[in-house]
């Protein structure tokens, strides 16, 4: 193909959890820190540090990039920050991918932070200006009722019901019991669902992930590097990435074409031709339960309208065919808008080195996939990795 | 670096004080439009877009939603750098050198008019804990980095009033300049102080505009435009985010970064190699302090090559000839946009009444304001 190769060789991951008491810098340090103990290097070895966190008015501070320099380990080296909202956790491994891709780095930082407990009371207030401010914000809409209309239309047009949509909380907080950073990790049944308090038809509290702050963070090498370093590389073998227009209501919001169109790239990229069979384990993004299943329609790891009976035969199961946020997702692990995304990239990480510990899914896995999504409901990035 | 990538389009609206007919997403249409027209290309043959912009400076949060439409990017790759235009260059840079894309297209942006209270933004990039409490207007960082340079290097107030005059003068036959102005040396000193021995025209007037580059990969390039103009280095660097560990008076971030810049361009005396400079001036001192970071002259050099007139158009060594930050004006992250427009137009041939006679090899460099030690560094061949 000609592209120079990259690889994952070391991943670090805080918990996650509302009300950290560290800042922001300190949340970025920790992962920073423990993504490079993993892999045994040091900030010396490290050519460039790139970094994803979300909206600044999370943390509060204009030019967060900026303010997060040295938690991240960029001082003094060549540092970039990028953001695509919610997709912004996994757009950082591909950032991360085109800067040591190109050439001109051959080892690459990557880190991703977000500390949403200081909006205050509540981090929703930051997605109300998120809308268009002539059309929308005089509506004074809401986070949860934009992806209340858009679980409706899904649920409407694949005649899915609320009991079978609630199965993914069901699946995604018990495999969270297994991830040490977990924040809502639960046993909890449909019906705990179900009766949870109603947030917006069809949106009840437990199809939400929470707010959580976090930091994760990954190291990149080129090939000559990664074999020196590590024995288990995890190669980024395609990567994906799109923003549909802004303009939300003018699409039909029952399939998430951003989606599909970030997935074509990965896969023509990583010559997959089959989805649904050469992936062998995945973490789409979950921070409402029915995205999970609208993700799987995009990523075409299955037909469309296919995605519940596959949830409910139990095929996304951690022992299942093909098993989807094994790690707990951001309904189970916590959701540090940013970090989520790189948490899940770590999972698949994690998985193809058969180093999940508890959550190792069976059969000796060797592709995988991680999916973000954000905005207005306008972005699709993934990344499909090997071993 | 040689022959690999190519700037082969610029659009640009040109940069205003206020803007009241358009909005921020008009802006970046006509830039975008005009910048396509300059290569001949449509949307659908560009490959990738990234895009600038910063959170609170837009009155969005997470404004990257509102970048694909005006360029054309639906469905398409693209995504967004809070950082300085040059910073996004870079990532456009690092794009095609990848393989993966043949032509990407990188977009800055300023609609400062519509913010009413800068001062105060600025102030909530300040560090929450330490900073942030002292409850000053941002300006008395630039304030004390300012006398701190004079002490070291013993610049006067009069040298930095020089550049001001130069700069906004220079700005007067820039078509695309909001702030040109023909000053006298007495009217800037005299100029009401901010924060001593900053005074009120030491700052650059902010401006709204837009500016689209079209990047090409080596061998695409020449298909596209006659004039390519291509990138022989790129660096940027973050020095420490904390006022508390910074090294004031001095640009650590544009000395490391133009040492990178200078290797990959296989620069080795960047003082007879560079033939002209657009640098950031957001302050009147930052020109004078820059060029010696960039090491265009020796530390304590620069106030003489102002007041010699040697970095005047017709100087050994312009700097800013389209005007810079002072004259073009402030447009925050688009900063780098403006300073890499006029480096273009000037290795191109089409900067007017501003032409300087037979350049081959320019320096654009971009700090990203108060209160951080980032800069960005292109360099530019024709």
């Amino acid at each position: 193909m000609g592209l120079r190769r990259v690889a994952i060789v070391g991943a670090g991951i805080t918990k996650f959890y509302r009300y950290a008491q560290e800042t922001p810098k300190e949340l970025a340090y920790e992962a920073s820190k423990m993504a490079l103990d993993s892999c045994g290097m040091t900030l010396k070895d490290i050519d460039c540090v790139v970094l994803g966190t979300a909206p600044d008015a999370f943390d509060g501070v204009h030019m967060n990039g900026e303010y997060l320099i040295d938690g991240a380990g960029g001082y003094k080296k060549p540092y970039m920050r990028h953001y695509v909202g919610g997709g912004t956790g996994v757009l950082s491994p591909i950032h991360g991918w085109f800067h040591v891709a190109s050439g001109m780095f051959d080892t690459c930082l990557v880190v991703a932070e977000e500390k949403m407990s200081s909006a205050f009371p509540h981090p929703a207030g930051a997605f109300l200006t998120i809308f268009d401010h002539t059309t929308e914000q005089p509506l004074f809409p809401t986070l949860i009722w934009i992806f209340a209309i858009e679980m409706h239309r899904f649920m409407h047009r694949n005649g899915y019901t609320k009991e079978q949509i609630a199965h993914v909380a069901v699946k995604n907080k018990a495999n969270a019991l297994d991830h040490p950073s977990a924040q809502l990790g639960a046993k909890i049944t449909v019906q705990d669902v179900l009766n949870s308090e109603m947030m917006a038809y069809p949106v009840n509290r437990l199809d939400i992930s929470p707010t959580s702050d976090g930091a994760a963070a990954i190291v990149l090498a080129a090939e000559h590097v990664a074999r020196r370093v590590t024995e288990k590389p995890v190669w980024i073998d395609g990567i994906g990435y799109c923003l549909d227009t802004a303009y939300w209501c003018n699409r039909d919001l029952y399939y998430p074409d951003y989606v599909e169109v970030a997935a074509r790239q990965a896969y023509q990229m990583a010559g997959i031709k089959e989805p649904s069979k050469e992936i062998h384990v995945a973490e789409p993004y979950d921070p409402f339960t029915y995205k999970e299943l609208h993700h799987m329609e995009g990523l075409m790891l299955c037909r469309r309208g296919e995605s519940v009976k596959m949830l409910l035969d139990g095929v996304t199961q951690r022992n299942g065919n093909l098993p989807c946020c094994p790690s707990g997702g951001a309904l189970g692990v916590g959701n540090p808008i940013a970090a989520t995304g790189l948490m899940k990239i770590i999972e698949i990480f994690l998985q193809l080195r058969g180093e999940a510990g508890k959550r190792q899914v069976p059969g000796k896995p060797t592709c995988g996939l991680a999916q973000a999504w954000g905005d207005l409901m306008q972005v699709g990035t993934v990344v499909v990795m090997r071993v | 670096m040689i022959n690999q990538v190519a700037i082969v389009g610029i659009g640009t609206t040109g940069f205003r004080a206020t803007t009241p007919d358009v909005s921020y997403r008009e802006l970046t249409y006509e830039a975008a439009k005009k910048a396509y027209l300059d290569c001949g290309i449509s949307p659908k043959e560009i490959g990738a877009f990234v895009a600038t912009s910063e959170d609170f400076l837009e009155g969005y949060s997470i404004s990257d939603e509102y970048s694909p439409d005006q360029l054309g990017a639906v469905l398409k790759p693209i995504y967004t750098v809070p950082g300085d235009f040059i910073q996004s260059l870079g990532s456009g840079v690092m794009m095609v050198l990848s393989g993966l894309y043949d032509i990407v297209v990188v977009q800055a942006l300023s609609k400062a008019s519509n913010m009413l209270t800068k001062p105060y933004m600025i102030e909530f990039a300040m560090d929450p804990l330490y900073a942030r409490q002292l409850r000053e207007l941002p300006d008395y960082v630039a304030g004390l980095d300012m006398a701190r340079y004079m002490f070291d290097t013993g610049t006067t107030k009069e040298d930095c009033a020089q550049v001001v005059v130069k700069n906004r003068r220079n700005a007067m036959f820039n078509p695309y300049a909001a702030h040109g102005c023909d000053l006298s040396l007495d009217y800037v000193m005299s100029a009401e102080p901010v924060s001593y021995p900053l005074g009120e025209l030491d700052i650059s007037q902010h401006c709204d505009g837009a500016v689209v580059v079209v990047l090409a990969r080596g061998d695409v390039a020449p298909s596209l435009t006659k004039k390519p103009i291509w990138i022989r280095g790129i660096s940027w660097i973050s020095d420490t985010p904390n006022l508390e560990r910074m090294e004031w008076g001095k640009a650590n971030y544009a000395q490391l970064a133009a040492k990178k810049a200078y290797a990959m361009a296989g620069i080795k005396s960047p003082r007879t190699e560079i033939d002209f400079a657009e640098i950031n001036d957001e302050f009147s001192y930052k020109e004078l302090m820059h060029m010696e970071a960039l090491g265009l002259c020796n530390p304590g050099e620069a106030r003489h090559l102002v007041r010699d007139g040697f970095t005047e158009i017709d100087g050994g060594l312009p700097v800013n000839t389209m005007g810079g930050v002072m004259g073009v004006g402030n447009a925050f992250e688009a900063n780098g946009a403006h300073l890499v427009l006029s480096t273009v137009l000037q290795l191109r041939g089409e900067a007017g009444r501003n032409q300087l006679k037979d350049v081959h090899t320019g320096l654009a460099m971009s700090w990203r304001g108060i209160p951080t030690n980032t800069g960005a560094v292109v360099i530019l061949s024709n």
